[in-house]
C-alpha cells in the first residue's frame, strides 16, 4: 500500500505540483504532489476543494418534497438520489421494502436500470474511451468524445444511442426527462402504458447487442495490455456493496456485503438501516470529503471501495445470462479470488451495463409494469420519524438518512455518496500511480494525465454541481524547495497547451 | 430511435438548461417555463435538462433553427445572442458539454446538415446550491424573454441574423470567440 505517501515527513523542503482541476470528472478536485530534489514523489493527495452542503439544502423541507428536490443535488445521477430518497421516505410513511407493491418495486428497478445503463454508457464512451482507445499519454487533442467519433465512429455512435435509450427508459417511467416524480412515498405514481412499453421494447435488443459488444471491446483492450492494465493504479482493498439474499448482484435493494482483499466475506447481509453501527467517517484536514471506514477493522485497515468493481467482485452470480457469462470470464482473467486491477473498473462497469440492458428487457416483458391502477402502486403504513434508504448508484453505495418532526419537516439529513465511499481508494490509486509511474521523471501534461486516468476509473462525482462549466483551465506548477516556480504548464479552456518560461 | 410522445420534430427547438436549485443557474429552465405560457408552440419544441450531454445531439435532428439558453457569468449586459459553430470540446472539464461541442457531436453522427444554432446567454451572478434567483437575474430573464419571444414570432433565419448583427453592435460579448466559456 502507499499510505506512507499521504503525508510527507518534511513538506517544507519539497517541490509542489498541483493538477487543478482534474478533468472529465464531475465537480472540482485537485491533486497535489510533493517531490524531492530528484523528482521522487514524497506525498500525493486528491483534494476535494468544494464544500457541498447537501444536508443544509435538505433540512427544513417537508419530506414529500425530497424525491424531486434531491434530484437537483446532482446533474449526473439525479435518479440515484431520487430512488435513495424514495426508499428513505417509504420508511417515513411506514412502508418497508418488502411491503412495497410488487408493481411499484419493478418500476423502480426499471427506472434504476435505465439510470445505471445511461450513466455507465456516458462514462465509458464519453469520458474514458479517449484514454482507453488512444492511450493514457496520447495527444491531448485526441482525448475527447469527438475524436472517438471521428476515428471510431461506430463505437461513438453506439455510446450516444445507448445513453439516449437509458434516458428514454427514465422518461417513460418517471414521466419527464428531468425532475420526474416516478417514485413517491410508499410506491410509484404511474405505471407504463403498453405503448410506452412497446416503444422501449422496439430498441432493447439492439441495446443489448451493443452492450455485449462493448464488453467484448473492453475485454480486448484490457487483455491486450496485460500485465500493464492489471498493475496500473492497482491497490488491494476491502470491497463493499449491496447483495441479493442468494449472493447475486444487486443494484436496488439488499443487504450489505464486505469482502476483504483475499476475497473472504467478512460481513454479509447487514441491514443498512444499522449502518451507523458498522461505518464511521473520518475527517482529514486537507480535504472536504470524509474518509469512511468499517468500525470493526479500524481507520487504518477498514477503508473499502464501492462501485462496479466492488459489486462484481462481491457477488456470486449475476441473474442475466450474458452478463453472468461476462462475469465468469472477468473473474477468471486475473487468476485470483478477486480482481484488484483499478482499470478493471471499466470492464466491470460494462458488465453491469450489459446486465441493465438485459434486465430492462426482462422487466418490459413483465405484465406487472403496465397499466396498473394508481391505487395499486402505493402502500401505506404508520408514520415514523426516521428513514434510511440505500441503493447501489452507478458509482457505488449511496445512502440517504432523514429524521423528521411531528410536522413532517426534515430535522436531520445525512448523505454518504458513492464517491465519498471511494475517497481512500482514489487516494491510494493516485499514490500508486505517482509512486510507480511519475516518481523520478520530468512531469509533463501527458504524464500527469496518468493521475487523472486513475481518478476517472472510479467515475467520481466530486461536487454534484452543474455550474461554472468551462471556467477551469488546467495549471501545473513545479515549485522548488525555496518556493520558486521553476516550471509551469498551462492548459487553456480551449485546450491549447502553453509552457510558460519561468 | 422512435420518439414516443414527442411527435415529429418541430422546425424550431429552444433548449434551456441549468439547475433550478442553484440560484441563477435556473435562468435556462425558467426561460422555458416562460415560453410554455406565452409562446405559440405550433412550430416550437421546448426542452430542458440540467446540463448538456452527448445524446442531446440527437435532439437537433430535423430542425431548422435551434436556440440554446443558459446562464452566464461572463455576459456584459442582461443577455447576449450569439451564433454557434461546432467546436471540439477540448476544455472537457466535467461531464457536461458545451453547446458548440454538442453541435460537433451532431456533425460526427449525422449525415444531415446542421441547423442554424444560436446561444442565448443570460447574465447570472450566484450559483450556490439552495440559492434563490437573484433580483438582477430576474430582470435579465424578463429582458431575454421578450427578445426571444420576438425571435420566435418571426422564425425567419434572415430576421434572426439581423437581430444577431444588431445585438453584436449593441453589446460586446466575451463569448464571441468561444461561446462555451464561462457558462454556468
Amino acid at each position: 500500500m502507499y499510505e506512507h505517501l499521504e503525508t510527507a515527513k518534511n513538506p517544507d523542503n519539497l517541490k509542489r505540483v498541483i493538477v487543478d482541476p482534474v478533468s472529465r470528472v464531475e465537480g472540482h478536485g485537485k491533486v497535489s504532489l510533493l517531490l524531492d530534489a530528484d523528482n521522487k514523489i514524497q506525498q500525493a493527495r486528491l483534494h476535494i476543494v468544494e464544500f457541498r452542503g447537501f444536508e443544509r439544502f435538505i433540512q427544513g423541507r417537508p419530506y414529500w418534497e425530497l424525491p424531486v428536490m434531491v434530484q437537483r443535488l446532482c446533474g449526473i445521477c439525479p435518479v440515484s438520489h431520487h430512488l435513495a430518497a424514495a426508499k428513505a421516505i417509504d420508511q417515513l410513511v411506514g412502508v418497508d421494502p418488502e411491503n412495497l407493491p410488487m408493481a411499484a418495486q419493478k418500476l423502480r428497478y426499471l427506472l434504476h436500470f435505465g439510470q445505471v445503463l445511461q450513466s455507465h454508457a456516458l462514462h465509458f464512451f464519453h469520458l474514458s474511451s479517449p484514454d482507453l482507445l488512444f492511450g493514457f499519454e496520447s495527444d491531448i487533442n485526441k482525448r475527447h468524445i469527438v475524436a472517438v467519433l471521428n476515428e471510431f465512429p461506430e463505437i461513438g455512435v453506439q455510446g450516444v444511442k445507448i445513453r439516449k435509450f437509458g434516458q428514454e427508459v427514465i422518461r417513460m417511467v418517471s414521466g419527464k426527462r428531468v425532475h420526474g416524480t416516478g417514485a413517491i412515498a410508499g410506491g410509484m405514481n404511474k405505471s407504463l402504458s403498453k405503448a410506452e412499453r412497446d416503444y422501449l421494447l422496439a430498441d432493447v435488443d439492439q441495446i443489448i447487442e451493443w452492450s455485449n459488444a462493448s464488453v467484448a471491446l473492453i475485454k480486448k483492450v484490457h487483455c491486450s495490455n496485460l500485465p500493464y492494465y492489471d498493475q496500473f493504479g492497482t491497490i488491494r482493498s476491502n470491497f463493499m456493496g449491496l447483495i441479493k439474499p442468494n449472493g447475486g448482484l444487486e443494484l436496488y435493494h439488499g443487504g450489505l456485503r464486505v469482502k476483504n482483499p483475499k476475497g473472504e466475506i467478512i460481513l454479509d447481509q447487514l441491514d443498512y438501516c444499522e449502518y451507523n453501527d458498522y461505518i464511521h467517517e473520518e475527517v482529514r484536514s486537507w480535504s472536504y470529503m470524509k474518509f469512511p471506514y468499517l468500525l470493526s477493522l479500524g481507520k487504518e485497515n477498514g477503508w473499502y471501495r464501492v462501485g462496479p468493481l466492488a459489486r462484481v467482485n462481491n457477488c456470486d452470480s449475476i441473474d442475466s445470462p450474458l452478463a453472468e457469462a461476462a462475469r465468469v470470464e472477468f473473474m477468471a482473467h486475473g487468476g485470483e479470488a478477486l480482481v484488484h486491477s483499478m482499470l478493471a473498473y471499466h470492464w466491470a462497469r460494462l458488465i453491469e451495463m450489459l446486465h441493465c440492458a438485459e434486465k430492462i428487457k426482462e422487466l418490459l416483458n413483465d405484465s406487472a409494469i403496465t397499466d396498473t391502477k394508481p391505487e395499486d402502486l402505493v402502500a401505506k403504513g404508520e408514520k415514523r420519524f426516521e428513514g434510511i434508504g440505500v441503493i447501489e448508484a452507478p458509482r457505488g453505495t449511496l445512502l440517504h438518512h432523514y429524521q423528521v418532526d411531528e410536522n413532517d419537516i426534515v430535522t436531520k439529513a445525512n448523505l454518504i455518496v458513492s464517491t465519498t465511499n471511494n475517497n481512500m481508494g482514489m487516494n491510494e490509486s493516485v499514490r500508486q500511480v505517482a509512486a510507480e509511474y511519475l516518481s523520478g521523471r520530468e512531469l509533463t501534461e501527458p504524464l500527469l494525465n496518468n493521475l487523472e486516468v486513475a481518478i476517472r476509473a472510479y467515475d467520481p462525482c466530486l461536487s454534484c454541481a452543474t455550474h461554472a462549466v468551462g471556467k477551469m483551465p488546467l495549471e501545473l506548477e513545479l515549485i522548488d524547495a525555496e518556493g520558486v516556480v521553476i516550471d509551469k504548464l498551462l492548459k487553456h479552456s480551449d485546450g491549447e497547451i502553453e509552457r510558460a518560461h519561468v | 430511435m422512435a420518439k414516443l410522445n414527442e411527435p415529429m420534430s418541430k422546425p424550431i427547438l429552444v433548449f434551456g438548461y441549468g439547475n433550478e436549485s442553484r440560484g441563477d443557474d435556473a435562468l435556462g429552465p425558467l426561460l422555458i417555463e416562460y415560453l410554455e405560457q406565452h409562446c405559440d408552440l405550433d412550430q416550437v419544441d421546448l426542452l430542458t435538462d440540467f446540463q448538456l450531454q452527448v445524446e442531446h445531439a440527437l435532439d437537433l435532428e430535423n430542425r431548422k433553427l435551434v436556440i440554446f439558453a443558459d446562464a452566464s457569468m461572463a455576459c456584459q449586459s442582461a443577455f447576449a445572442f450569439d451564433r454557434l459553430i461546432p467546436a471540439k470540446d477540448e476544455s472537457y472539464t466535467t461531464h457536461a458539454m458545451s453547446p458548440a461541442s454538442v453541435l460537433s457531436v451532431f456533425q460526427a453522427i449525422q449525415s444531415q446538415a446542421l441547423p442554424e444554432c444560436y446561444l442565448l446567454s443570460l447574465k447570472g451572478e450566484q450559483f450556490d446550491l439552495g440559492a434563490e434567483l437573484s433580483s438582477s437575474a430576474r430582470q435579465n430573464l424578463n429582458e431575454a424573454s421578450q427578445f426571444l419571444l420576438s425571435l420566435l414570432q418571426n422564425p425567419d433565419p434572415s430576421f434572426w441574423q439581423q437581430q444577431l448583427q444588431a445585438r453584436s453592435e449593441h453589446t460586446s460579448s466575451a463569448l464571441q470567440t468561444d461561446p462555451s466559456l464561462e457558462h454556468a
